[in-house]
């Protein structure tokens, strides 16, 4: 068959004597039965391991303190450069990655760009290979095309950070998800976790749904049936329609941004009836445990998918997800510009 | 072919020892605080802490720094560190902070923690703690406060081993 | 001229011979086959161990030219059919400008003449531009050589203007060859939708989008009695609708394509631009339908759809990539895989890529008899060779099979008595 395009080989947990392991592989053998990383890129939570996504959270658990200092800086990543490289606009996720990359003391420098690169008559491994002439050591990318982080990994040497690909993945968004989670809940493991609105098109969703599963959570997803993708419970979750019927006995509500233009591709009739089918409204939140959490990627469409007064309640944790955002794309950073090249 | 260096009761009489000797030269523990590197400088930061208390019956602050992020070999280095918590919970400014580690060698591992205090504030005087010295130093660093010095070889490798990290207590070198 | 090929096994279903023959060809036609000739010949070939058979058609190719003779060119094209043993193809109208004149077909005729390898037989455009809204002018497209009719790309949306189309052609005796694409419910898909979309969160396009249109395809043909030929089948639930139909008496005939029978939606993991075709790649139930539809007779031609496009175009995001992939080098090789499979007769494969695509085309081709035009091809069944990039004749390279092992290499090629490919080598005639 086809050559494996996937450069990375697959992570070991290195076990007690594990030394006859092959030396010549990116980092050392360790003995010591801890999980090595050995990736240059993040391009999804499919392709990571159980361990591979503890390490990360717990590195970003060490790196949250340096936040709350005077000086919020460490000279970890001094000296290395970091490119933001954004296809689509962003401003939370671009400015999460540049203040992780500066608290780290990396330069950053941003490159961005409306629409894809095609439309600008330059490829995108174009664009990118001129951004790692610049002797950049990991580029963050953002960009329409589901893959696109995948393909650009391929073509350069640069670390290759994905920060969303088309409808594909986001897998910082999910690794900030599960910590605040964990940090909320203490676990994951058994956790009940409820995706609700667009399944379809949210990259967070296919990101949340690979973590979780793997790290042992029960995973339900709900939204309207055309906003379910194809065979979605071959990926391990449980499907449901009705929203009251989905949040019950969940720990965790995890809504997704509804995108208004897709009430043009007949996805559903209007953003009203959205709003009251599958609004997390107040009188929705009763049906829901007590302590539920609730989360958001953000931005909130207030009244929509989220009623205001639940995004500023007491049970939201969607500011958290924020704070936490910045210690997993530090421990994300951190990891993959560590790995030699 | 390793050498018994410290025993047990050996490490227990210079964590006493040191103890005795912070709290003399600074006359009393007033503004005085603890800093353990991660891991080992931790644990003998907290037998140095309940030693000062047993001493003096004041309770010294205690806080845990990882100093890993402040390597200048950090992105040289062939293993991959394990970064650990930093915990210091307590304002630095003005304070005596005692840095705390198991061994002193080249001098690199103490300047990255005095790097890191400085992010944390301006502490009045930092002062060193070993339980080891045992030479070659690559920077201008000495200690304030030693268990033992030990004549070593570059070739050579000293161990300490602790209870709580490796549960046997003795200073060792290969 | 006399050329005998002797001690070969020679497979001509018309004739329904499947058995160790002598051939001997005079004057660029068959002039005799038979167990064993003696007759005195200019020049004598020893096919022991080899198959010989009518020289293979293929119906569905884009060769390019005019317009994008960076992807492909008429030269290249024919070189790669005849490597692949085939010896006249039919290259779809949607050339720029798109093949919708009688001029279109005598330029395409004229560089074929030049290069003057193996046949082309161009198809015409079925509605101007291929906008699906004025019919071409059959009578001079036929005139200029067309042999069949085609939007292939586009698929006929208005189903007046494809009734009209059907009706109109018969009076040509042209048959309609159809892209069938519900657009609606392709929806600007890129792959397959199921679990792979699912996924790799590429927008899919459902199998439906093929069968709906299927569906209506096969009531217009009943409707005005033209002659519909189906594209490249790809779905199980058209196979069920074509199947449905013929036993019921409709004149449809329908061809697939060897990635339908060898591939799923999982070679498009990991975003592989060269699994992007259209229709796309589908799922195991689907591969297992084709096999069996091509054992029963529902599809009655292997086609390639063999579209080029050039490695730059290909090197791109997976929904900016092109759909399309090569196939003439590949198509006999992994025919042949249906015989181990036991899935079809050596003769079955050998009717479905050059006696049945004659028929649909109603040329007197792909048979052996007396006095029928020389083409022929000679291939090693058992010569096993690796899909390799520079090997390919092709001007452009996307294959899903680079790096498969193939069995069954072409060696020798005639066409009306001409032996173009002498030992796998193309002589140089011109």
């Amino acid at each position: 068959m086809r050559e494996n395009p996937k450069r990375h080989p697959e992570v070991a947990a290195a076990t007690e004597g594990s030394q006859e392991r092959d030396s010549s592989a990116t980092v050392s053998p360790q003995n010591d039965g801890k999980v090595r990383w050995i990736r240059k890129d993040l391009l999804s939570l499919e392709e990571l391991s159980k361990e591979e996504i503890e390490l990360i959270l717990k590195t970003a658990e060490s790196f949250k303190e340096i936040s709350t200092r005077d000086v919020k800086k460490v000279p970890a990543l001094r000296g290395k450069t970091v490119a933001n490289l954004f296809f689509e606009p962003s401003t939370r996720t671009r400015t999460s990655f540049e203040v992780a990359a500066k608290r780290l003391s990396a330069d950053i420098i941003n490159f961005s760009s409306a629409g894809s690169s095609t439309s600008k008559g330059e490829s995108l491994t174009d664009t990118a290979k001129n951004i790692e002439a610049m002797n950049v050591d990991t580029i963050v990318m953002r960009h329409p095309s589901s893959g696109s982080a995948e393909y650009l990994a391929r073509s350069i040497r640069a670390g290759v950070i994905n920060a969303g690909d088309g409808i594909h993945e986001h897998p910082t968004q999910g690794l900030l998800d599960i910590f605040t989670m964990r940090e909320r809940k203490k676990k994951i493991e058994g956790l009940k976790v409820c995706l609700v609105g667009d399944i379809l098109h949210s990259r967070v969703a296919r990101s949340n749904i690979w973590g979780l599963t793997k790290l042992g959570a029960k995973v339900r997803v709900c939204g309207p049936p055309t906003l379910i993708p194809a065979k979605i419970e071959e990926l391990g979750v449980e499907v449901f329609y009705d929203v009251d019927e989905a949040v019950k006995d969940q720990d965790v509500l995890n809504i997704l941004r509804i995108q208004l233009e897709r009430q043009k591709g007949a996805f559903f009739p209007s953003i009203r009836e959205y709003a009251a089918e599958y609004g997390i409204s107040v009188e929705r939140m009763k049906k829901a445990k007590k302590d539920v959490i609730i989360m958001h990627p953000g931005p909130i469409n207030r009244g929509v998918e989220l009623a205001a007064e639940v995004a500023d309640g007491a049970q939201s944790v969607i500011l958290e997800q924020v704070t936490n955002g910045v210690a997993v794309r530090m421990a994300v950073l951190f990891h993959t510009t560590m790995v030699e090249r | 072919m390793s050498k018994l260096i410290l025993d047990a009761p050996s490490v227990e009489r210079s964590v006493i020892r040191i103890a005795h000797e912070i709290v003399e030269k600074n006359k009393s523990t007033q503004g005085l605080c603890l800093v353990g590197i991660q891991r080992r400088g931790v644990i003998l930061a907290k037998r140095l802490q309940e030693t000062i208390k047993e001493i003096s019956g004041a309770e010294v602050p205690i806080g845990v720094l990882d100093i890993n992020l402040y390597r200048d070999d950090l992105t040289k280095v062939f293993e991959q560190p394990v970064i650990h918590k930093t915990e210091i919970n307590f304002d630095l400014d003005n304070k005596i902070v005692v840095l705390v580690d198991d061994v002193l060698y080249t001098g690199r591992t103490i300047r990255c923690a005095m790097d890191a205090l400085v992010d944390f504030g301006r502490p009045k005087c930092i002062q060193l703690a070993v339980l080891i010295d045992r030479g070659h130093r690559e920077l201008p660093i000495r200690a304030d406060f030693v268990g033992k010095n030990i004549p070593t070889s570059k070739e050579e490798s000293v161990r300490v081993n602790l209870m709580e990290t490796d549960g046997k207590e003795e200073v060792v070198v290969q | 001229m006399k050329i005998l090929i002797k001690n070969g096994y020679l497979v001509d279903p018309k004739n329904k011979l499947d058995e160790p023959m002598d051939l001997l060809i005079e004057d660029g036609r068959v002039k005799k086959v038979s167990k064993k000739i003696t007759e005195k010949a200019d020049q004598e070939i020893d096919a022991k161990g080899k198959i010989v058979c009518p020289g293979l058609i293929d119906i569905h190719v884009h060769l390019r030219q005019p317009g994008y003779e960076y992807k492909e060119t008429i030269e290249t094209g024919l070189r790669a059919a005849l490597k692949g043993g085939i010896t006249g193809v039919c290259p779809m109208a949607n050339t720029n400008p798109v093949a919708d004149s009688r001029s279109d077909m005598e330029f395409m005729i004229g560089e074929s003449k030049r290069v003057n390898l193996v046949n082309l037989w161009p198809v015409g455009a079925v509605t101007l531009r291929q906008e699906g809204k004025e019919l071409t002018e059959f009578g001079e497209l036929k005139k200029g050589g067309a042999i069949a009719l085609s939007d292939d790309g586009q698929p006929i949306t208005d189903s007046n203007i494809l009734r009209r189309a059907l009706s109109y052609a018969k009076k040509f005796g042209l048959p309609i060859l159809a892209h069938c694409q519900d657009e609606a419910l392709f929806c600007g898909g890129c792959m397959h939708e199921g679990f792979v979309s699912t996924k790799l969160g590429l927008p899919g396009i459902p199998v439906e989008a093929e069968s709906v249109e299927v569906a209506r395809d096969i009531q217009l043909a009943d409707l005005t009695g033209g002659q519909l030929h189906f594209c490249h089948i790809s779905g199980r639930k058209s196979l069920d609708l074509i199947r449905q139909a013929k036993a019921q008496g409709s004149k449809v005939t329908a061809e697939t394509c060897p990635h339908y029978f060898h591939l799923t939606d999982e070679s498009v993991l990991h975003y592989n631009t060269n699994a992007k075709m259209n229709p796309p790649l589908r799922t195991v139930e689907d591969v297992a339908a084709v096999k069996k539809a091509l054992k029963d007779g529902t599809i009655d031609v292997i086609a390639t759809d063999h579209a080029p496009h050039a490695e730059s175009e290909k090197d791109t995001e997976f929904d900016q990539a092109p759909f399309g992939v090569i196939g003439l080098e590949t198509s006999l090789p992994l025919s042949l895989r249906l015989v181990e499979e036991k899935v079809l007769t050596m003769t079955q494969v050998i009717e479905k890529m050059s006696l049945n695509p004659a028929c649909v085309l109603k040329i007197d081709r792909g048979h052996l008899s007396e006095g029928a035009v020389a083409d022929v091809t000679i291939f090693d069944p058992h010569k096993e060779w690796v899909v390799e990039k520079d090997k390919l004749q092709s001007k452009s390279k996307n294959s899903p099979f680079l790096g498969w092992k193939m069995k069954g290499q072409v060696t020798d090629v005639w066409v009306a008595g001409r032996h173009i490919l002498n030992n796998g080598v193309i002589a140089s005639e011109r």
